[in-house]
């Protein structure tokens, strides 16, 4: 400790690296959620036997499938070698997991799509839909636990919520989506799903800030914290409109998807830009280790002492 | 002592070589940076000039992709007196030099003192790096180091902010990451590693881990002994949160103050927990997509 209570560090310059991502990886958070979830309400929109909803809800989940991989090669420092992540199956490695997860679900949404827009591939088409909809569900939330697996203080230590955050917001986006798209008679159940999915969002937020405690501050500090701000009153203005007017007024409808939409696109830029924030900081990465130490929960990697086992 | 790691020696067999590292006593540290310079040259590193940064004599700042070894220098004002920490002797001697030599320059009643460190890959025993690679391009080699495949490496960037210490980095004009081979080309031919042998002081002492663990212990023994009372080993045991280090420290005040972590962990050993929270989290969303769809009129 230094004199002015915060931890000692060497010229205040940083413990780990910044992440080397581009502004494709909180775009590539969103579209992974939005098609895994829209996947999901395009499944059961068919079991229900809504249609109209069941074929936006899958022209949005292959919009976004489509989208992903492009943002993810174009973040690559080796575009060329994109196959290369295709290379093996690590499971100590989410990118390895969600590489898969995100091509198989690419190839299920494509052919489930098809049979629901054009009629083609019955049978095969039925098959792939199901298994999209069970894929899309891990694609959502298999992004959080490729940040938490990191060194980064405020993701890592978020391990246990930030997957529900990242899950609440693919849902908000699947139905904010499907609400923008389909007309107002079929797209209660669209209605249901974007506002329930909103409050749960900003509920699992501020549940994950409280218990980051002194470390959720990156969240609410600098452009993280003004993008987490403008993320939660776009939500509340969407989800406002929605239960308002959507099941009414087309306009309304689309307003309020899109306001909805773009909320959780920048709650996950604030995500995003809190890492990079905390990683910055060496008080964020030897705070939290100093306090482990302190308290007895870990021995740390530095001994005055001789060693108790033989060497 | 335990020195496996879950690729080495098993994966090996009969081609598997003893582990190796480096011990790199700071006690004896001059900061020359001939280590600097000759990894440099022997791994044709680009120049990564970065100012003049006015922090002591380190311009070189951090360790990257086209940093492998970097020498931290750090300057400390500590009290001139016997009360201070430090041995009788060297009060005297601190005493002495600030009446003789003026060396006290900050203020009145304090010394100077000067810490110089090398730093560099520490070849992790639970290595995060290799653990998150999604291609495989890095991997532990025959001698129980990390290495980045140059030919197989993507530039996903995912080993960047996994590794607790803040090693690897992408080199921009190249798209790869890159970092400390341990010089695996000189260990192939029996050659120690570049800064070890360009080290005029031996601070870099490059050897079979097992042989230099029991080095070092000997060396902490030695200065505690002397009254040096700060100073530590860091990552030289297999219990703390990456398993120890292929390269591991002596040194002389708190790692923090190195710019080092006090307590790094490998983000994979929580991988078990964040897997069943993102599983959990995807049946809430299954859950949920199924109240809303299910559940409602219309």
């Amino acid at each position: 400790m230094s004199a002015n209570g915060k931890p000692s560090s060497y010229y205040g310059q940083p413990v780990i690296k910044e992440p080397v991502w581009t502004p494709e990886i909180p775009i590539y958070f969103f579209t992974g959620g939005l098609a895994g979830a829209s996947a999901g309400l395009a499944q059961l929109a068919e079991l229900r036997g809504n249609d109209e909803l069941a074929r936006r809800a899958w022209a949005a989940a292959l919009a976004g499938v489509a989208a992903s991989p492009l943002l993810l090669i174009s973040d690559l420092g080796k575009p060329a070698r994109f196959l290369n992540m295709l290379r093996m199956f690590k499971v100590t490695s989410p990118m390895s997991v969600g590489s898969w997860i995100l091509s198989a679900s690419g190839a299920t949404t494509a052919v489930a799509a098809m049979r629901a827009w054009t009629g083609l591939f019955p049978r095969t088409g039925r098959a792939a839909g199901g298994a999209a909809a069970a894929l899309g569900l891990p694609l959502s939330t298999y992004t959080a636990a490729l940040i938490a697996n990191t060194a980064v203080p405020v993701w890592h230590e978020a391990r246990s919520t930030l997957p529900l955050v990242f899950a609440s917001g693919a849902a908000a986006s699947a139905g904010a989506v499907a609400v923008a798209a389909t007309p107002e008679r079929d797209a209660a159940p669209a209605r249901r799903l974007a506002l329930g999915a909103a409050v749960a969002e900003l509920a699992t937020v501020e549940l994950m800030e409280r218990r980051l405690g002194k470390l959720g501050e990156p969240y609410r500090q600098g452009a993280a914290g003004r993008l987490s701000k403008l993320g939660k009153a776009l939500t509340l203005a969407g989800a406002a409109v929605v239960a308002a007017r959507a099941g009414r007024s087309r306009a309304a409808a689309v307003t309020g998807g899109a306001l909805l939409a773009a909320g959780g696109l920048a709650e996950r830029f604030g995500i995003f830009r809190a890492g990079f924030q905390s990683a910055a900081d060496p008080a964020y990465v030897v705070g939290p280790q100093r306090e482990r130490l302190a308290g007895g929960e870990a021995r740390g990697a530095a001994r005055r002492h001789a060693s108790a086992s033989p060497a | 002592m335990k020195l496996e790691t879950s690729a080495w020696p098993d994966s090996y067999g009969a081609d598997a070589k003893p582990r190796v590292g480096f011990f790199t006593d700071t006690s004896v540290c001059i900061g020359c940076k001939a280590c600097e310079v000759a990894c440099k040259e022997w791994n044709r590193i680009p120049d990564s000039p970065k100012g003049f940064t006015g922090n002591s004599y380190d311009n070189t700042v951090d360790l990257g992709a086209n940093t492998w070894r970097h020498v931290a220098f750090v300057e400390k004002r500590v009290p001139v007196d016997a009360d201070g920490g430090a041995s009788l002797v060297e009060a005297a001697e601190r005493g002495g030099l600030v009446e003789e030599a003026g060396v006290n320059t900050y203020q009145e009643g304090d010394g100077l003192r000067w810490l110089m460190s090398s730093d560099v890959c520490k070849h992790c025993t639970h290595a995060a790096c290799l653990e998150v690679c999604p291609t495989g391009a890095l991997f532990r080699t025959e001698f129980g180091t990390v290495v980045v495949q140059e030919d197989v490496c993507n530039g996903c960037g995912y080993c960047v902010p996994a590794c607790p210490f803040g090693v690897l980095d992408r080199r921009e004009d190249d798209g790869r990451v890159w970092k400390c081979t341990l010089c695996y080309d000189r260990l192939k031919d029996d050659q120690e590693p570049a800064c070890a042998q360009a080290c005029p002081t031996n601070s870099i002492q490059f050897g079979e881990l097992a042989e230099l663990r029991a080095r070092a212990e000997g060396r902490l023994a030695q200065l505690t002994a002397a009254g040096q009372a700060d100073a530590r080993l860091y990552l030289a045991d297999s219990d703390d949160g990456i398993g120890g280090g292929g390269a591991f420290f002596l040194l002389l005040d708190d790692p923090e103050v190195y710019g080092l972590p006090p307590d790094p962990v490998d983000t994979t050993r929580d991988l078990g927990s964040i897997w069943a929270a993102a599983g959990a989290a995807a049946l809430a969303l299954g859950a949920g997509l199924a109240a809303a769809v299910l559940g409602g009129r219309g």
